[in-house]
């Protein structure tokens, strides 16, 4: 449905896009994630045919961004970062504005932005001016402006950024909404974002992709992938250290509370020991108070590879 | 074509949106009516014509055309909604057009809204009301050679206020090229042919021509070719720093 080849963008001096290239499948929602700067705006504003690449070029829906933008945007619904539109419009005037601009009939203007409205939920501010909105309101005018032609793709700069827990929330459960039936590009800096609405995830640094996996196959290049963290009582302290150093080496384990109670142990790659530790325990007779197998952090991995990308 | 409508209508619409509008609506009657009493001495004038007013319009649209057009793609790319509506299916050259159209449509209102003058001197004496006409389409051309500079300024800088002084800065060249005082003073060093040339670039000398009733197509394809010139500066400008 998209593809990506060879995507650069200079800036002057700077070179903010060094060379992307990637594909999306229909359907899929697919998380942009990188550091502040790392080029993703500027990836969607090529993407949205706001800006022309310094060099590469992309298709949607076999539509070439270079050589038919019209045909592309038409297929688009965009979400830019920070939402804007037009304050001294109401939410409906604004709507129906769009609607129009994008080519629908009056009536059939009418039609989806009444459609939207109960998509966004926006009924209670439908007449106000969009510049009296709280934040999290404005974000969902943003929205309902970038469904009102139903698109088969969608691009959203951080969809999320500003909003509350609760409309996080809500948010989340629109873009997976649609996403059964959309190709979607959303950019964040929340991992746990990417967590749960993405079915990909594609690590940007300084212009380059540094990664490009499912965000289990991420989390499984943590260090803390299958880590095993151990709570012991007080008076088993000195045996459990010696238990995990036995199946870990010391290197490997890191004592996490204060009383030396909570310890965690690190597998050396491709190691599973969560077996391990529990059956020498059960032969050295030490009783586990607690056990748990760690999943690994999507945020430390994203930190080990944005920073050895800049070094 | 067909998005020029929603375009136009948001654009038009807008001005009265806020009370700025007024504002400008207001002032502007409020000098051209001073200008044409006080300083035109239409009374004194003893003659039923509006004379007086057209010849301080250039002056007045100097301030006022500037300021009507200023909000047009500053304003659009201070709050980031550029993005928003170049990645809507639209030509950036319709955009241009709508904008341009809506301003010009909101200066032909006020100058429309001037129609107590034409009373006035109509109820006064009897005057050539051809000639009224006549002025009056003159002035409409005129602002929209204005107004075409303005949308230029407009595109140029995030800020109104810089937009506004860049357009009052070129307008008044324009204006000052053709301005019988300068014209004057010029004539003695300037050679005649130079002198035709600069004093044919201004503005006035053309728009004096149309509201004394001479339609002289070299007065429509001057204000027709300012416009254009203005709107694809325009255009250029919005091209190469609309993401800036």
């Amino acid at each position: 449905m998209i593809s990506v080849s060879g995507l650069v963008k200079d800036f002057g001096d700077f070179r903010a896009v060094k060379g992307i290239s990637f594909e999306v499948p229909k359907g899929q929602i697919l998380g942009f994630l990188g550091p502040n700067g790392a080029g993703k705006s500027t990836t969607m504003k090529i993407l949205t045919c706001f800006i022309e690449p310094t060099a590469g070029t992309a298709s949607i829906g076999g539509k070439d961004i270079l050589e038919d933008p019209l045909g592309v945007k038409k297929q688009i619904g965009y979400l830019p970062e920070s939402a804007p539109s037009y304050g001294e419009m109401t939410v409906s005037e604004f709507l129906m504005f769009i609607a129009e601009v994008r080519g629908q009939s009056r009536t059939d203007a009418k039609k989806s932005a009444g459609f939207m409205r109960e998509t966004c939920d926006l009924l209670a501010v439908w007449d106000q001016p969009i510049e009296t909105l709280s934040k999290g309101y404005r974000q969902r005018v943003g929205f309902a402006q970038a469904l009102i032609h139903d698109p088969p793709v969608l691009i959203l700069d951080e969809p999320t950024d500003g909003l509350d827990p609760n409309q996080k929330h809500a948010v989340r459960k629109l873009i997976k909404e649609m996403g059964r039936k959309k190709t979607i590009i959303l950019s964040t800096h929340i991992l746990e974002e990417v967590d749960a609405i993405c079915e990909r995830a594609i690590i940007i640094s300084d212009g380059l992709i540094v990664a490009d996996a499912t965000p289990d196959a991420l989390r499984e290049r943590s260090r803390y992938h299958n880590a095993v963290t151990v709570t012991v009582a007080p008076r088993d302290v000195d045996k459990a250290q010696s238990m995990i150093s036995s199946v870990v080496g010391s290197a490997n384990m890191e004592i996490i509370s204060d009383d030396r109670t909570t310890i965690r142990a690190f597998p050396r790659k491709g190691e599973t020991i969560a077996m391990k530790i529990s059956e020498i325990s059960r032969e050295r007779n030490l009783s586990l108070e607690q056990i748990r197998v760690e999943q690994g952090r999507l945020d430390e991995v994203f930190r080990t590879i944005t920073k050895s990308a800049i070094n | 074509m067909t998005n020029f409508v929603p375009l136009f209508k948001r654009e038009f619409l807008g001005y009265f949106r806020s009370p700025v509008a007024y504002v400008f609506i207001v002032i502007f009657l409020l000098s051209a009516v001073g200008s044409t009493f006080f300083l035109g001495g239409f009374y004194e004038g003893n003659q039923a014509s509006l004379d007086a007013f057209f010849s301080y319009l250039p002056w007045l649209f100097l301030v006022f055309v500037p300021a009507v057009g200023m909000r047009l793609w500053a304003e659009e790319r201070r709050s980031g909604t550029v993005e928003l509506l170049f990645t809507l299916p639209i030509e950036i050259t319709e955009v241009v057009l709508a904008k341009f159209v809506a301003g010009w449509a909101f200066l032909a209102v006020s100058l429309a809204l001037t129609f107590p003058l034409w009373i006035t001197v109509n109820y006064l004496g009897s005057p050539d009301n051809g000639a009224i006409f006549a002025g009056y389409f003159g002035s409409f051309l005129m602002a929209g050679a204005y107004l075409s500079i303005s949308c230029f300024t407009s595109a140029l800088s995030k800020s109104q206020v810089i937009s506004f002084v860049l357009g009052v800065v070129i307008c008044f060249v324009l204006v000052l090229l053709g301005w019988g005082v300068l014209t004057d003073a010029m004539s003695a060093f300037l050679p005649v042919w130079l002198l035709d040339v600069v004093t044919q670039a201004g503005f006035i000398p053309h728009f004096q021509s149309i509201s004394r009733g001479l339609l002289d197509s070299r007065d429509l394809v001057y204000f027709a070719s300012a416009i254009a010139v203005g709107l694809s500066l325009n255009t250029l400008t919005l091209n190469v720093r609309k993401a800036s």
